[in-house]
């Protein structure tokens, strides 16, 4: 076999990156949202929204998937219910994939930008209030560019975690070639494959690469934003 | 007092009107005031309950019970349950503390508020703010990299773009040093003189209210022990929010010639004043702040005397303070001034409401940090 990679071992990258795509660009907006829900308003319910948001980080990714089956499954009450009046699966398809990938992930992207929200100054935020910014045009003309790097530091973890996800993935949707059967799931199999090792050590050597990219990337476009906000 | 809304020429509303209790823990506020138009500077010790007021007109607090309302429209009735958010009061609020948008450059933060201004709304030109305020140099910078005295005046400007009914200014000098407050002092004084916006101005400084004020509301301990037009308020002896050391009257007074020792005359209700040379032309109205300490009183007509100002009146009133000090307040044809005194003094010379007696002013005591621009001409 002269190829670095196989077709199946490339489908697998592929699937990695739509996979982690889709997670990140959905968790962002929602992420920020709750992030900003947690640092900034006081509602009943708000711890039990701490505490839901933090319980894919505690739990077993396992425990986390089997909920995610029980829930999303054709036979869940959401899965059932989108199955029935979209015509839309997360079962066994990679949309399911992206989910657990995201719901894994996204306690790293609430706390990144909780952090962020909480390093603002309130009082700015106030001063804009009087010169006649309402509640929404406070948090899109000086929230969120204030907040900027924090958000960005947390869709890189989005991103990476979700690259990464396993044990939520392989319980909820398996470990389907194509569909399912992302960079982990496919460096999983091949370490159970007889004489798989080399190419589960290239495809770990990928994802290690993939990882340190998007740091990288990440790290760049944070220096930049830093240097275009400045400190005060 | 006249509690009716009124409203300036270019239809801004220019009374604004305050009712608020508040409870905190050790002390309750419990104040009511109206601020017609000009500038009514809120004044009293720190703690006396003054922030809270502002932050209670702004909406960035909601007091436990009150009414507030600018003109026509309410601002807050609890009663009523009214609650204005902040942004929609448009009130330019300059905080003590600047408050810049620190990813905005400053010609940015200064069209911040005005881009929220309602279409219709009286709309100040910002070249004429940025030259009002000599801010043209520092545009397109970042606030990190101005000077605290550069902030503030960028923060006055904001406020004022922002097309408001009203300008709210909490201790905008406080967090200043001397020289800088010397700096910033004389653009809100050509806010009250040449820009048409009532200002509510919150200090404890005897001097600050001195020159901006044309209403003063005395605050002490959350409620208001004295209010009304700033000479006849600062010239109350009840009114020493800021302790005796700090009393002092205030006078109107016109620029009548400079003479070539240094000296400039003023003619204060009929009576020459003389102090060191101001920089305003002859015909220009000033207002001399006299303090309570410079005063010395003579129950006859003193000769032989260094001090050039001698201004003879009536005693209007004696307060022993507390310890050895009293605060005579006099009434001269020039208005009403405070001495401060002994109350052994006080006894000695038999000084009693109604006995004539004569206030020597040291000249050199006027000091010119104390002299406020009046209306320039033209």
């Amino acid at each position: 076999m002269g190829e670095w990679l196989t077709p199946a071992e490339w489908e697998a990258v592929r699937l990695s990156l739509r996979v982690a795509f889709w997670a990140t660009l959905v968790n962002l907006p929602l992420g920020v949202l709750a992030a900003h829900a947690l640092a900034r308003r006081r509602f009943a319910g708000r711890e039990a929204l701490n505490v839901a948001v933090h319980l894919p980080l505690i739990m077993p990714p396992v425990v986390t998937g089997y909920l995610l089956l029980l829930t999303f499954g054709t036979q869940g009450p959401v899965g059932g219910f989108l199955d029935e009046a979209l015509g839309f699966t997360f079962a066994f398809r990679w949309t399911g994939a992206a989910l657990a990938a995201g719901v894994m992930a996204f306690p790293f992207m609430v706390r990144a930008v909780r952090l962020s929200i909480e390093a603002v100054d309130p009082k700015l935020e106030q001063a804009a209030a009087t010169l006649g910014a309402s509640r929404p045009w406070v948090f899109v003309t000086v929230t969120l560019p204030l907040i900027l790097p924090g958000i960005l530091a947390g869709t890189v973890l989005t991103f990476a975690k979700s690259m990464g996800e396993f044990g939520a993935t392989i319980t909820f949707v398996s470990n389907i070639p194509g569909e399912t059967r992302t960079i982990p799931l496919a460096i999983d199999l091949l370490l159970e494959t007889p004489g798989g090792e080399a190419r589960a050590a290239r495809l770990a050597g990928l994802s290690i690469v993939l990882a340190a990219a998007a740091l990288a990337l990440s790290e760049w476009i944070s220096r930049r934003v830093a240097g275009r906000v400045g400190g005060s | 007092m006249d509690l009716a809304p009124r409203r300036g020429p270019g239809g801004r509303v220019v009374t604004l009107e305050v009712a608020v209790r508040h409870a905190f823990p050790g002390f309750a506020l419990d104040v009511a005031f109206a601020a017609p138009p000009g500038v009514t500077v809120l004044f009293g010790r720190s703690g006396s309950g003054k922030t809270t007021l502002v932050d209670a007109v702004a909406g960035l607090l909601t007091p436990d019970a009150g009414r507030i309302a600018a003109g026509d429209l309410v601002l807050l009735d609890t009663e009523r349950g009214i609650r204005l958010p902040p942004h929609r009061r448009r009130l330019g609020y300059v905080f003590q503390d600047g408050r810049l948008l620190p990813h905005l450059t400053v010609r940015r933060n200064l069209a911040y508020g005005a881009w929220f201004a309602p279409r219709g709304a009286r709309r100040e030109d910002m070249g004429r703010v940025v030259e009002l305020l000599g801010i043209g140099h520092l545009l397109d910078r970042r606030p990190a990299a101005l000077s605290g005295g550069e902030k503030q005046r960028v923060a006055i400007g904001r406020a004022l773009l922002s097309a408001p009914r009203m300008i709210l200014a909490d201790e905008p000098l406080a967090a200043l040093d001397e020289a800088r407050k010397a700096e910033i002092l004389p653009y809100f004084e050509r806010l009250r003189d040449e820009v048409d916006v009532p200002i509510l101005y919150v200090s404890h400084s005897a001097s600050e209210v001195a020159r901006l004020a044309t209403t003063v509301v005395a605050l002490e301990a959350g409620r208001v022990v004295a209010q009304g037009p700033a000479a006849e308020v600062l010239g109350d002896p009840a009114v020493l929010p800021a302790g005796a050391r700090e009393a002092g009257a205030v006078l109107a007074a016109v620029v009548v010639r400079h003479h070539a020792d240094g000296l400039s005359e003023l003619d204060a209700g009929g009576l020459a004043l003389f102090l060191p040379q101001v920089a305003q032309p002859p015909g220009v109205a000033l207002r001399v702040r006299i303090a309570a300490h410079d005063v010395i009183l003579s129950r006859s007509r003193p000769e032989g005397l260094s001090a050039l100002n001698v201004l003879p009146g009536v005693v209007h009133e004696v307060r022993p303070g507390e310890g050895p000090g009293a605060i005579v307040a006099l009434d001269t044809p020039a208005g009403r001034l405070l001495a401060r005194i002994t109350r052994r003094s006080a006894a000695a010379l038999e000084l009693a409401p109604g006995v004539a007696a004569h206030a020597v002013v040291k000249t050199v005591s006027v000091a010119p940090s104390d002299v406020g621009g009046g209306r320039r001409p033209g």
